[in-house]
């Protein structure tokens, strides 16, 4: 249908759905209810039995362990099919990272002093994660940004010398396999799939929670590769890929357009993506920068 | 009873998953062999496990509370799988599916590293996952493990244009599904304080049917039915299978659809059903049926690109597996059960065949196809006996569920859902024979070629050598169809179907099961056979479908007159297939005007 | 009590659709796909809220303190994830989509018209 219609359509829809969701909401307890049974339930669990002193976590990785299980691995599985789906095409070719540009001194030494205080913090949250807000998920994007601080300071090539995907992928296959391993061995021992088996440990100690610090040391570990591997994915589509027929010459000058590939685009016909070719932004020079470092 | 049956739904989900994290790290390293034997051998393992969860769960549901939380006094703070007979069933369909897929990848795919066995793998535990939960944000979880994993396998093929954008609409409404699932999870959360199916249908018992409820089952229908490819909510299915690799389509027709419904019918029974009498989704479900019944088969009859023909095919079935599942009475539910085995092993096998004629020739379009298939004698023989398995011929597993669904429709008081069924059957077999005559026999003109989606512009699959079809390929077909000879001759297998389905349909006894730990099942009673009427619709449906195939093939010697008065009867659909415009923002519309129709229809009945 | 809360879960949820239906760019697509996404967040957390209650993290207060719900905080964490990682995969489908079709605009995808 037109757009027209399609928007006929929706303003006909949309206000009936939102009478019904209006109706809805009236049935639900007042915003602010005492009414959570569930709720007081898990809370009393945590800080009963379990002594996990940050109820989400024990909620995440131990009472509703196998939620999380899943969570684990539709990011496991989100990152293979995004490596696979952003794999060089027939056609295209990985090409050398040549001219770069510089990196601003006070960015690089912004990325070094920043790096070390961003690795503590991630590792700190993730291995936190049982006590106070945080845990392996929240840890892993942190311990992940600090991995793009040298990134920033323009050190790319050094980057994928250090970790290749290849690398990550197999750090991330073990932070997820130690996941699911950890909850058969709950069924070996504890005769439960995901049970907290190990001792709880006395409540708001580092060493509380049983296999809650566990999962989430393992999370934070398959989370921190698993970021690194897609940002990385996609940062190759911007600054390695090339169509193989293409020269090298453009190369530095792909960094402003929104979706990455625009050199490859610019070679085709159909697309009207040139622009990027001709006006270089200011902007473009941090990734064109990263690219190169020798 | 035996600890090592509690620990199996677990282990089927944990096998899978174990799997594809061995293959995603070592793929690159490892031999193709290797790779092969190992998803295989993973996948084979979980069909054991269903296997003997089948058996066990002919004297008592198994019941496994994850992570050790088993209830006291009635309640928990953990997440149960509860496995009846239908779920058991559902993860052997499942595992069965997905070891023939893997077979048939052995020779399908050249560059792999794993990657895409890894996703069958993921696929694999995120379907069992969804089958063998009690609760509803773990459905919704594993829900979503399936998804992610189909749409990168849908857009596999990233050097053509039309895979990626059918992965995008799926992936986009899917998606949007999945979250008014959550949205109606969060309602009925707010007026249940619980997640568990058990726990939610002890809170609903006695409570009034008001706005809040209706709206959070039909948000949570929504999300299955869209993954059910209920009309107005199909519109991504046609795309995705158009453009999946053919193994892939095989699992989504096969069984990820119809996991759909299951989702349905499992939480209206386990969960909503105090507050939602039978008589109030009966005529919903029905409704949806027989639209969707009738748009997929007709837009099936319409196509030349032979995937979006199976696709829409498959729209046709799901149509009349809405019908028997809205009887929501044992018997028509146990053929619907027998149906979707039947359904999934020929569809399966059909969709293995467009593969192989993907291979060989490099085309899926029935058109450019013509005559193209006549030196592939085994290929030729598997689809159009496909075809006629399609239009229920007794007595292959697809007639046999639907003659059990028509006979339970009927003595249910639905005895129009019987011109339904043969009506459906016969219009997509006769388009899959139609479509197999032209392509394999060479018989028709050429049909004229003005579609927009068409089959000639795909791209092979393989680079290897094709003049022969390896026979590791044929071999999946050849069993597919065989299994759905065989599926329709067990003798037990009705009995054993309507058993599911009474377990399925007894919400207090899957309670008592996750709660109060009173597992027990009542034995099975036989069920009703076929009969005689049954076989003679089916011979006729096949007989119908033949004439469709014929009228489709020679439609230009008909008289001048008859096409005219064709063309006037099918003015309406000409509208229905504009419809299908591939374009994001139309599904979407779609799919908000098919949330607000179910909650009205839900509140109406 | 309001309902208000609640209320802005649906509006957000309307708001998301509106963009994917009138969407030019399959890149602002998938932003309105987590905007619609975000509505269950909010349903969700506004559900589990507890009137004058903290934060269900018992590391600096007494056990009994009144908390909120923290069954549906571990339910939003999980959907937050969920929502990331799917985002990742619609985005690199529109890269590819960008690569193959020449255009990102929804309109000018014909590929699949019927």
């Amino acid at each position: 249908m037109s757009r027209r219609v399609r928007l006929v359509l929706f303003v006909v829809v949309a206000p009936v759905f939102a009478v019904l969701f209006f109706l809805a909401t009236r049935g639900l307890p007042g915003f602010g209810s005492e009414f959570h049974p569930y709720g007081d339930r898990a809370v009393a669990v945590a800080t009963g039995q379990r002594a996990t002193a940050n109820v989400v976590s024990s909620v995440n990785f131990d009472q509703r362990g196998v939620d999380t299980l899943g969570e684990e691995f539709i990011l496991f599985g989100s990152v293979i099919g995004t490596v696979v789906l952003l794999r060089p095409a027939p056609g295209e070719r990985e090409v050398g990272r040549r001219g770069a540009g510089r990196v601003l001194p006070t960015t690089r030494l912004a990325g070094y002093l920043l790096l070390p205080v961003t690795v503590l913090v991630g590792l700190y949250v993730i291995a936190h994660g049982q006590l106070s807000p945080g845990g392996g998920f929240q840890g892993g994007v942190v311990l992940a940004t600090g991995w793009h601080l040298l990134y920033i300071a323009g050190r790319y090539a050094a980057l994928r010398r250090a970790a290749p995907p290849t690398v990550l992928e197999i750090v991330e296959s073990i932070g997820a396999a130690a996941f699911a391993a950890i909850g058969l061995a709950g069924l070996v021992i504890g005769g439960a799939f995901l049970v907290n088996f190990l001792p709880v440990g006395s409540f708001n100690d580092l060493l509380s929670g049983g296999t809650v610090p566990l999962l989430n040391g393992a999370v934070g570990v398959a989370v921190a590769a698993a970021i690194v591997l897609l940002l990385s994915g996609f940062l190759e589509q911007a600054v390695v890929l090339r169509r193989t027929e293409e020269p090298l010459a453009g190369s530095s000058i792909i960094a402003e357009e929104p979706l990455a590939g625009s050199s490859i685009i610019a070679e085709e016909p159909l697309a009207g993506s040139s622009i990027g070719a001709e006006e270089p932004i200011a902007g473009s020079s941090i990734i064109a920068d990263g690219t190169e470092q020798r | 009873m035996s600890p090592t049956v509690e620990a199996l739904p677990s282990l089927l989900v944990a096998v899978p998953l174990l799997a594809a994290t061995v293959l995603a790290a070592s793929g690159r390293f490892l031999p193709r062999l290797a790779i092969d034997a190992a998803s295989i051998l993973s996948c084979l393992l979980v069909l054991a496990g269903s296997v003997m969860l089948l058996v066990t769960t002919g004297s008592r549901r198994v019941v496994s509370w994850l992570g050790g939380y088993s209830p006291v006094h009635g309640s928990s703070v953990g997440v149960v799988f509860v496995v009846d007979r239908v779920g058991a069933g559902l993860a052997t369909l499942i595992a069965a599916l997905v070891t023939a897929a893997l077979i048939y990848t052995w020779r399908y795919f050249d560059e792999v590293e794993g990657y895409f066995h890894a996703l069958l793998l993921l696929f694999l535990a995120g379907m069992v996952g969804f089958a063998l939960t009690g609760d509803l944000f773990d459905a919704f979880v594993f829900f979503e493990l399936m998804g992610a994993v189909a749409y990168a396998l849908t857009g596999y093929k990233i050097e053509e244009p039309k895979p990626l954008q059918g992965a995008l609409n799926f992936a986009v409404i899917n998606s949007l599904g999945a979250y008014c699932s959550l949205l109606g999870i969060g309602l009925i959360y707010g007026r249940t304080g619980e997640l568990g199916f058990a726990q939610i249908q002890r809170v609903l018992a006695g409570q009034r049917t008001d706005w809040l409820v209706l709206m959070g089952i039909a948000l949570v229908f929504t999300g299955f039915l869209v993954k059910g490819a209920a009309v107005p909510f199909h519109f991504w299915l046609a795309d995705a299978h158009a453009v999946a690799p053919s193994p892939v389509c095989v699992l989504f027709s096969g069984v990820m659809v119809e996991l759909g419904l299951y989702g349905v019918a499992r939480t209206w029974s386990a969960a909503f059903s105090p507050v939602l009498p039978a008589e109030r989704l009966r005529p919903v479900l029905m409704a949806a049926g027989v639209l969707t019944a009738v748009i997929g088969a007709a837009m099936c009859l319409v196509q030349s690109h032979l995937k979006r023909l199976l696709a829409f095919s498959t729209v046709g079935h799901v149509g009349m597996f809405l019908v028997a599942l809205g009887a929501l009475e044992p018997a028509a539910i146990g053929g619907l059960a027998v149906y979707v085995l039947g359904h999934a092993a020929v569809k399966g096998a059909l969709f293995l065949c467009a593969g192989v004629l993907l291979n060989a020739r490099g085309s899926v379009d029935e058109a450019e196809l013509h005559g193209q298939g006549r030196d592939l004698p085994v290929t030729r023989i598997c689809f159009l006996v496909g075809g006629l398995a399609l239009a229920a011929l007794p007595p292959f597993g697809t007639w046999l569920g639907k003659t059990l669904a028509e006979d339970g429709l009927s003595h249910a008081g639905f005895s129009w859902a019987g011109y339904l069924f043969v009506g459906v059957s016969a219009v997509t077999g006769g388009a899959v024979l139609r479509a197999g005559m032209r392509i394999f026999l060479g018989a028709g003109t050429s049909p004229d070629t003005q579609d927009d989606t068409r089959g000639s512009d795909e791209n092979r699959e393989t680079t290897y050598d094709v003049g022969r079809i390896p026979v590791i390929m044929l071999a999946p077909v050849v069993a597919l169809l065989a299994t759905g000879l065989i599926l329709g001759l067990v003798p037990g297998l009705a009995t054993l179907a309507h058993d599911a389905a009474r377990q399925l349909l007894d919400p207090t006894g899957y309670a008592a099961a996750a709660l109060d730990g009173i597992r027990a099942v009542p034995p099975p009673t036989p069920a009703e056979s076929w009969t005689a009427s049954g076989v003679l619709l089916g011979l006729l449906s096949v007989l119908l479908a033949l004439v469709v195939a014929a009228v489709g093939l020679y439609a230009d010697r008909l008289p001048q007159l008859l096409r005219r008065g064709a063309d006037v009867l099918t003015l309406p659909f000409r509208a229905v297939r504009t419809a299908h415009s591939g374009h994001l923002g139309d599904y979407v519309v779609w799919l908000l005007f098919g949330v607000t129709l179910l909650t009205i229809g839900l509140a109406a009945t | 009590m309001t309902t208000l809360p609640y209320l802005v879960a649906g509006w957000l949820f309307l708001v998301g659709c509106y963009g994917l239906v009138t969407s030019r760019n399959l890149v602002h697509t998938v932003a309105c796909l987590t905007v619609a996404q975000s509505a269950t967040y909010v349903l969700l957390l506004a559900v589990g809220f507890r009137a004058g209650a903290t934060a269900p993290v018992f590391g600096d207060i007494p056990v009994g303190t009144r908390v909120v719900d923290p069954v549906v905080q571990a339910l939003s964490l999980t959907d937050i994830v969920v929502s990331a990682t799917v985002t990742a995969v619609l985005l690199a489908l529109t890269i590819q989509i960008h690569k193959r079709h020449g255009t990102v605009d929804p309109d000018e995808l014909r590929a699949l018209r019927d």
